[in-house]
């Protein structure tokens, strides 16, 4: 269980390019649940997610997960229960190294010294071919040289080798073209489903933040002006959405890319 | 030329370009696999020389190795925790270690600008007494520098394909993807900087003894040298292509520079050129690529401006 309280984060206090980023957050997410957020560009959804994984010390406030404090642990020892995907495919994999080096770090098994074993191999030749894009067969290969779609199949098997308790997935189908994405989602939600690992995904895209998960939030200027559930989110329209946003925000929706994601 | 002399001028370019090849290691690990300029080379190689030489003369050779390793690698620390722990900009941190060390050196042989070691009996010399009378005689200082090396690559290969290694090597090509495997980049960059500053150590050790002396300038310009050597041997042995074949590169790149180097001396280049020349390798190599990208530019531009387009538009 992920939980938030009161988090806080402004950057540049105190000079003309004051931003406060997330005012005042508290959030709760159960195991196994899966919550879409949207909002618009510089609306804080990104700032939340590096407040979980503690990409910077957060201002006030306090992050739990299974109940534990975890608001002053470094983010690479967070890491080992949060799992993050990023919109870019290129960020979570290391392009010099073979796909089996890559492999071999996110498993993390073994000591300093120890090397990649013939069981590994096959470990992750297992896993790989899960992903149905014949990279088994390529495993010493760079990763340099795989697509975007395969390099973001590959960060997520990387971030859910020992699965998490909680993943996050920063718009990370938005750079891939439409049959690559969809076959990322499916991949994603097969694995977080198995595994009941609760799932935060920032998306643009209305229809897919109604179509997937169990919960969505809706973000403006560092806050959470909605977060439907349940009932009433099953009866919910794109264009519900976009009503919604304007009468609890007081501006109309005026990103194109979530207007672009309700005519898709 | 005769061949005696081409042979004997190939003999000394291969034992110093194999002396210089650990430092092109040593870079080889810090600059291409942890992706940190490390300047506080040319220091590491001269402290590594001044302990060596200070061992050697005790009495110690056998020890001069391990305990110039061990100063390079309490360099290759200090400059790591002041980049990873104390905000110091990496290539800051390189320079400021780097003057540093002078004093260090200084202290260490005790305000001494050159030790001389004619007499002392060094890792080379025993070799060479040790190899008397059989048909390896004349090869005892590339005999000992073959073998030095070898372990040395055999060392990192095995170290960069170990979980460590491995942890180092994503450092330098994307420390995100480090962080999100539960390692901490400040960890890796210092073992990694530990590691590469120990073979500095060494590498100025054995230059020290095979010169049979240690003269407190002679890391200056190291890094140069090096970077160009590695970057020589990396147009020989590409990026991407397993790493055993890149160190062998590596130090191929430096015997080549050495052999060059050489012949240029034999046809009167002044010996103060080398450094020069290493600049312009380093340069070369680097804004090679760069200028080749910008000349197709360049001529559009020019072309543009021929048929009315302004230049700067």
């Amino acid at each position: 269980m992920l939980e938030l309280k009161n988090v806080c984060k402004t950057f540049s206090p105190g000079t003309p390019d004051e931003k406060r980023a997330l005012i005042d957050i508290s959030l709760t997410v159960p195991d196994g649940d899966f919550v879409s957020i949207i909002g618009a560009n510089g609306a804080g959804k990104s700032t939340l997610f590096n407040a979980i994984c503690g990409s910077f010390v957060i201002d006030s406030g306090s992050v739990y997960l299974d109940g534990r404090n975890v608001t002053m642990t470094p983010e690479h020892v967070r890491a080992r229960q949060i799992g993050r995907l990023f919109q870019d495919p290129m960020r979570g994999s290391a392009p010099d190294m073979s796909i089996e080096e890559n492999l071999a770090l996110a498993a993390g098994e073994g000591g300093w010294l120890s090397r990649v074993s013939a069981a590994d191999r096959q470990a992750f030749r297992d896993r790989l071919s899960l992903l149905g894009m014949g990279l088994e067969d390529r495993m010493r290969q760079p990763v340099g040289l795989l697509s975007g779609g395969q390099r973001q199949a590959l960060t997520l098997l990387m971030a859910t080798y020992h699965p998490p308790k909680v993943l996050l997935l920063d718009e990370h189908t938005a750079a891939l073209d439409p049959g690559t994405a969809e076959k990322v989602l499916a991949l994603t939600r097969n694995i977080v489903e198995e595994n009941k690992i609760s799932c935060l995904m920032i998306t643009h895209n209305m229809q897919s933040a109604l179509d997937l998960g169990n919960r969505t939030l809706m973000m403006d200027m560092g806050r959470i002006i909605y977060d439907v559930t349940g009932q009433e989110r099953a009866g919910l329209t794109v264009a519900d959405l976009t009503d919604r946003f304007r009468t609890l925000s007081g501006r109309a929706l005026d990103n194109d890319r979530m207007l672009l994601g309700v005519a898709e | 030329m005769s061949i005696d002399k081409i042979l004997s001028l190939a003999q000394t370019a291969a034992e110093l370009g194999m002396v210089n090849g650990l430092t092109v290691l040593s870079l080889f690990l810090s600059y291409s696999m942890l992706n940190v300029c490390d300047l506080s080379t040319d220091g590491c190689f001269t402290l590594g020389a001044a302990v060596g030489a200070l061992v050697a003369i005790a009495g110690l050779p056998w020890l001069s190795l391990p305990a110039a390793m061990l100063a390079g690698m309490i360099s290759g620390f200090v400059t790591a925790t002041l980049q990873t722990r104390m905000g110091v900009q990496s290539l800051l941190a390189g320079i400021v270690v780097n003057t540093g060390l002078y004093s260090v050196n200084m202290a260490l042989t005790g305000n001494r600008a050159t030790l001389a070691m004619n007499k002392t009996p060094t890792v080379f010399t025993m070799a060479k007494d040790l190899l008397k009378n059989t048909p390896l005689a004349g090869q005892s200082t590339l005999l000992v520098m073959f073998v030095i090396t070898l372990l040395v690559i055999c060392f990192l290969c095995f170290f960069l394909k170990t979980k460590l290694g491995l942890a180092i090597r994503a450092t330098g090509s994307n420390a995100d993807m480090v962080r999100s495997s539960s390692i901490n980049p400040t960890f890796t960059t210092t073992v990694g900087l530990c590691v590469s500053n120990a073979l500095t150590g060494l590498s100025g050790c054995l230059m020290a003894q095979q010169q049979k002396n240690f003269e407190i300038n002679m890391g200056s310009g190291m890094v140069t040298v090096a970077l160009a050597s590695l970057l020589i041997g990396g147009v020989f042995v590409a990026k991407y292509r397993p790493i055993p074949l890149r160190a062998v590169g590596a130090v191929l790149g430096a015997v080549v520079f050495r052999l060059v180097y050489a012949l240029a001396l034999r046809f009167n280049m002044p010996a103060f050129m080398l450094k020069a020349v290493s600049a312009v390798i380093v340069i070369l190599a680097i804004s090679g690529p760069y200028l080749r990208k910008q000349f197709p530019l360049m001529l559009r531009r020019f072309r543009a401006a021929r048929e009315g387009g302004a230049p700067d538009a």
